[in-house]
Order: structure tokens, then sequence, then C-alpha cells
């Protein structure tokens, strides 16, 4: 019977085509935006965790305690011989020094004299060593508006706002005016190799950027780092994962004796991120579901349409002499094939387009003129496991629950009254 | 009634050794302290968290609106000059090449790491100008006999709004101050010691500073040599004096 039905629905395309366009339309938009969805909140934990957080953030017990201080006389230190243990032993986790610094940047004039002046938000990162993803991370060599990337030690970026802020060119020299990590002011000269723009004013207004060698010898910080970033070689945040390897990594390294003794991280763990790790958690199952319930009252009343559409073709069937509950169960199995068939194309298709938003992204930097959060200006989706079952709820159940609440229709038609309603 | 004359003896005995008001005692103080000008070498030991940390430096001082400090160790430091001329501070990094003034917000920020301030370093005013001082009583400090003084502001640009001074009441010489907020939050301490009859007035060689909002054990500052009352070439105290 399976065979003879679904081959009744190839030959009257009115009965299978129609329906199964309705169907992928919908089952394609759901799994579209749950990636979407998924993918920008996704983005922007992946922005806050390469500027900031990592993956896991590696910081000595008690730099951690005062984290938003960046109190860097608590830094970590002997920090090469801690990287070649984290690097042997978690090989699944990049690894990524980073020095968090503030200070004064100091623009001397011809007499060196102070000519400008602005407090500055600086990070020492590793972008001299030949194999760091630190540029690629950061998407340094995009984020250039003049000049050009570090490309000796010595040198520095500033952000481009910054920079016009303290009337500085490329190829210019500024000194950065900062407090060692013992507390002594210190004063280190740059030469501006070039001007970045991230597009998140939080940054923008006094970035000053530079490899982490020359954070180091301008804060004294011989072999130290505020903190150690660490990414997942997946490239994407998987909280589950990381918290397991920092639970880890924690009763490894933890001596209680030792205040300097490394911490361990997780990105859920460190505080505004975590809020929002949580909010991302919930939201990323609300809102497909949001979309799913939506999209199932669309393809309920497709299946209800659908229904009715046959009203004539099951008056004569039943005139015929088929019975009532044969006809009834033959167009449930009819849509459990639409729905089948449409929840395939449509997830296919969906998954096509979300890999297409996933590879080449939406540029939104447009519109991030003046905010001041840090969000991502390439809006890319994600493709997650539940994207392949999650367009078979409204896809496969809501079409046949559609066509089921149509067709109980059929058992109150009277054979009496058909032939009456078929000459109409 | 033979107690009675014996009773007024004792009280005319100790009515002789009046203990004199808190102004005289700060005037004494300054005699000591204050000279003409002075030239010392002192070395500072910073106790903090991760270690200790020993700069020495050299120090030419004229009253208390002129200085002129060249650090001449650790290498680090070596060659970092700082000039005070009144109310000003400029400091000078041989690395970078560059004379830097300190002001505003960078005032409060810690002298080479040590529990001293910049801010802490420009006081130059004399303290009855600055503050109303009263005897709140005697003490025992390092078993000398102190007088206790507290100070309390009537301007408002000062840094602690009260002080407690603990003055040595022989030599006239501070062994113990505290610094406090308006709010009446200790903010610092300070002991003194190591105090020796120099060129004919008494002098603390050795002071402890802590930042008591800070980590650590303190700074301790010896003074390895003084001499006062030099002639100083006027040239010292000029910007052109730090590149040199």
């Amino acid at each position: 019977m399976i065979k003879f039905l679904i081959k009744g629905l190839f030959r009257d395309k009115s009965r299978s085509r129609l329906p199964i366009i309705v169907v992928s339309i919908g089952v394609m938009l759901t799994v579209l935006m749950n990636a979407y969805v998924r993918g920008f909140m996704g983005d922007t934990i992946e922005v806050n965790s390469k500027f900031t957080n990592g993956h896991l953030k590696v910081m000595s017990r008690a730099y951690a305690e005062e984290a938003n201080q960046i109190p860097n006389d608590l830094a970590l230190t002997e920090v090469s011989s801690l990287l070649t243990e984290l690097r042997a032993e978690y090989p699944e986790v990049e690894w990524a020094p980073r020095i968090q610094f503030g200070g004064l940047v100091d623009v001397p004039d011809v007499n060196g004299e102070t000519r400008s002046q602005g407090p500055a938000i600086g990070m020492g990162v590793d972008l001299l060593s030949e194999n760091s993803k630190e540029i690629e991370r950061l998407n340094l060599t995009n984020s250039i508006v003049r000049g050009s990337m570090i490309a000796k030690q010595g040198e520095v970026l500033l952000s481009e706002e910054f920079s016009q802020k303290l009337g500085i060119n490329p190829g210019e020299v500024v000194t950065l005016i900062g407090s060692s990590m013992f507390g002594s002011m210190t004063m280190y000269n740059f030469t501006v190799s070039g001007t970045v723009r991230f597009g998140a004013e939080v940054i923008d207004r006094g970035a000053i950027i530079t490899d982490i060698e020359d954070a180091r010898l301008a804060l004294d910080m011989n072999d130290a780092a505020s903190e150690i970033l660490g990414f997942l070689k997946t490239d994407f945040y998987d909280d589950e994962r990381v918290v397991k390897l920092v639970t880890e990594m924690n009763e490894k390294y933890a001596d209680s004796s030792d205040e300097f003794a490394p911490v361990f991280k997780s990105l859920s763990q460190q505080g505004a991120m975590g809020q929002y790790v949580a909010l991302v958690n919930v939201w990323s199952i609300y809102i497909p579901m949001v979309f799913v319930f939506a999209m199932s009252l669309v393809l309920w009343n497709a299946g209800l349409l659908g229904g009715l559409r046959r009203y004539g073709e099951v008056g004569i069937r039943i005139a015929m002499g088929e019975e009532k509950g044969h006809v009834y169960r033959t167009m449930i199995y009819e849509s459990i094939f639409i729905g089948i068939a449409g929840s395939i194309f449509g997830t296919a298709f969906g998954l096509f387009f979300a890999w297409l938003i996933q590879t080449y992204g939406i540029d939104i930097s447009g519109m991030m003129e003046g905010a001041s959060m840090m969000l991502p200006s390439v809006i890319r989706a994600r493709i997650t496991p539940a994207d392949f079952y999650i367009g078979f709820f409204p896809g496969l159940m809501s079409t046949v629950i559609g066509t089921m609440l149509s067709g109980v229709g059929i058992y109150k038609r009277q054979t009496a009254r058909l032939f009456k309603e078929l000459e109409s | 009634m033979k107690k009675i004359p014996i009773l007024i003896l004792i009280i005319i005995a100790f009515s002789g050794k009046s203990q004199p008001s808190a102004d005289e005692i700060l005037d004494r103080v300054d005699k000591n302290m204050s000279s003409e000008n002075r030239i010392f070498e002192s070395s500072m030991t910073i106790h903090g968290k991760r270690g200790n940390r020993t700069m020495t430096s050299r120090t030419y001082s004229v009253g208390d609106k002129q200085s002129f400090t060249e650090y001449l160790s650790p290498a680090r430091e070596q060659g970092t000059k700082m000039l005070k001329l009144e109310n000003q501070l400029w400091i000078y990094s041989p690395s970078t090449d560059r004379t830097i003034q300190i002001s505003g917000h960078m005032l409060r920020q810690s002298v080479m790491g040590s529990d001293l301030s910049y801010e802490d370093m420009m006081e130059d005013r004399k303290l009855t100008d600055v503050y109303t001082a009263v005897v709140v009583g005697e003490e025992t400090v390092d078993e000398r006999n102190t007088y206790v003084l507290k100070l309390t502001a009537k301007v408002e640009d000062v840094a602690y709004f009260t002080r407690k001074v603990w003055i040595d009441t022989e030599r006239y010489i501070p062994l113990k101050e505290e610094l406090f907020a308006k709010s009446g939050q200790l903010l610092k301490r300070t002991m003194l010691s190591g105090v020796e009859k120099i060129e004919g007035r008494w002098f603390p060689t050795k002071m402890v500073f802590k930042d008591m909002l800070k980590q650590g054990e303190g700074t301790e500052f010896e003074i390895t040599s003084v001499k006062f009352n030099q002639k100083i070439p006027e040239h010292i105290f000029s910007k052109a004096a730090l590149k040199k």
C-alpha cells in the first residue's frame, strides 16, 4: 500500500509538489534561524574570548581575586616553563600568554616635551613568534586602518580613534608611562607602526597593542604574564568540555599554600561573561523553540488546507465505497511522506544556507559605529547537531497533526448526501 | 601637717618641667629636621609580596622647596632623576630620554614601587601652616618617652586629613607617625629610628614606611650619609640637569 501511496503522490503533483515546497521552506527557515541565532550568540562569546577571556584563562590565585583591577604585581611568573608543561599536557588547547596593562601614552614634541597625552588600555600579545596565531585570532591584519602590522620589537599599534585624539601618525614615537610589576613608574618608547579599528568603542577609545616581549621590557615583567588564555582547537567554545578541563587542571596545579600558584577559570566562570554564557544557554533553547512553534502553526495550517482542498476527492472515494477509516489513514500516511520529504529537503537547504553564513558571514560593521559592547562585526551562523533534526518537529509533526485534524471531517460526511455535494 | 610642705615641694618641682605647647614641639622638631640645604645618600629597600628590592640614590635639597634625586642602582633605575621645584615635579628616564612632569592623579602613584607616593614627596608646607596641632598625651615608643600630637588639617588641599605624631620628649625627633583619611581610616604608618647627632642636631637615619592599603612589609629607607649646609650649585635645580 505504501508503494501505491508514494506512486500516487508522485503522479499527482498537486498532492505532492506544493505541500513539499511549503514544508521545505518552513523547515529550511527553522534550521537556518536556529543556526543563525546560535552563531550570533556564539560569536559574541568568541569575540570576548579572543580579546579578554579566552575559552579558559590561567592566572595566579592572587591575581584572579582582583582580576578586574589588572594587578600585574600579582602576575604569573616563570611563564615559559608553565607554557611548556601546559602545551605538553593539554595539546587540545592553544595557549596564548597576554599582558594587560593601563598607562598613559605621551607624545613628545621636537624638544621632548609633552605635546599630547591620553590614558590607554594596553595589551601585550605574542605577535612576533613564528607559530603564534594571535594576529589571526585578534583579526589584526584586517583591522589596520593606517600604517602596517608590527614587524619588529619596539613597535606598537594604536587604535585609530586614539591616534587621532593624540594627533599622531604611523612612524612617530610615543612614550608609554606605566607601572612596573613592582609598582614603580616606567617609561618606554615605542614607534607607532600602524593604527587599528576593531569596531567596539570599548577598545577603540584608547587601545595600545604591542608584542608581549616589549610589554615585558616596558613593565619589568621578565618571563611573566598577567594571564595565559587557552583556546580549544575546535575554535568554538564548548562550556561543558571546558569546565571539565578546568576542573581537572585545577586539581593538578592547585597549591593552597602558594597564592601565586596558577588557577584555571573557564569563560563561564569569569564575571560578566559567565552570566552571558548562562543567558546564551537559556536563549539558545527558547529562541529556536519559539521559532519552531511559529513554524509549526504555519505548517499545521498548510496540513489543514491540504486536507480541505481534497474535500471532493475524499467524497468520491467514500461514494465509491472506500471505508472512511481507510481514507483517513491513507491521508495521514501521505502527510507522513510529505512531512519526511519536506523535512529532508528543508533541512538540506537550511544546512546549506547556514553553512554559507557560517563560512562567509554577514558583515554588519557598518551598524557597529558607537557600540559600547564588544560585539562581532561579522555575524556567522553555527551548525550544531540539533540543526540536523530540529526541522522535523515542525516539518513532520505539524503536517501530520494538521492532516489528522482536517481529516476528522471525513467521518462526518454522509453517504446519502455525497452525490448531491458532488453535483454542486 | 608635715606632709603638706612636701606635697607643695613636689608640685613646684614638677611644675618647673611644664609641657611645651604643640606648636613649640613642632618648631623644635623643625629645627632638627630642617636645614638650609643638605646632600644625602640613601638606600631604599622595598619589601614587596614577591621579595625585596633595594635601590640607592643621592639627593640634593635646598630647604623644602627644591630637591634633586638621582638613582644610582639597580641597573634598571640607574640614571633616573627626579627634580622638585616648588609644587612641580619632573622625572627623567634615561632609557627613553624623556622628561615627564608628574601631575594630577600620577602624584598618587608609588615612588619606585615603594610605600611612598609622589604626593608624599611633594608635601613641603610647614606642618603648623597646614594643621592645627594639640598634644593628646605621652607614650613610650622604642623605650623612649614621646609626646603624642594630633594634627588636624585646617586647609582643604591636604593628602591626609589628620596625623598622629609621636615626638621624642628629649631629642625632639618624631619616632612614629600615622596618617589618616578624613573618614578616620589609617592610610600610612612611619617608624623612625637610628637617631644620631649629626653636625649638632638629632636626626633619624632609618625610616620604615608602610602603606596600610598595600600588601607587603613596607619600605625601609636608610640615610647612609648626610651633609648639611653644603654649597650646591644652582644649576642642579634645573630641568637641564636632568638630562646630564
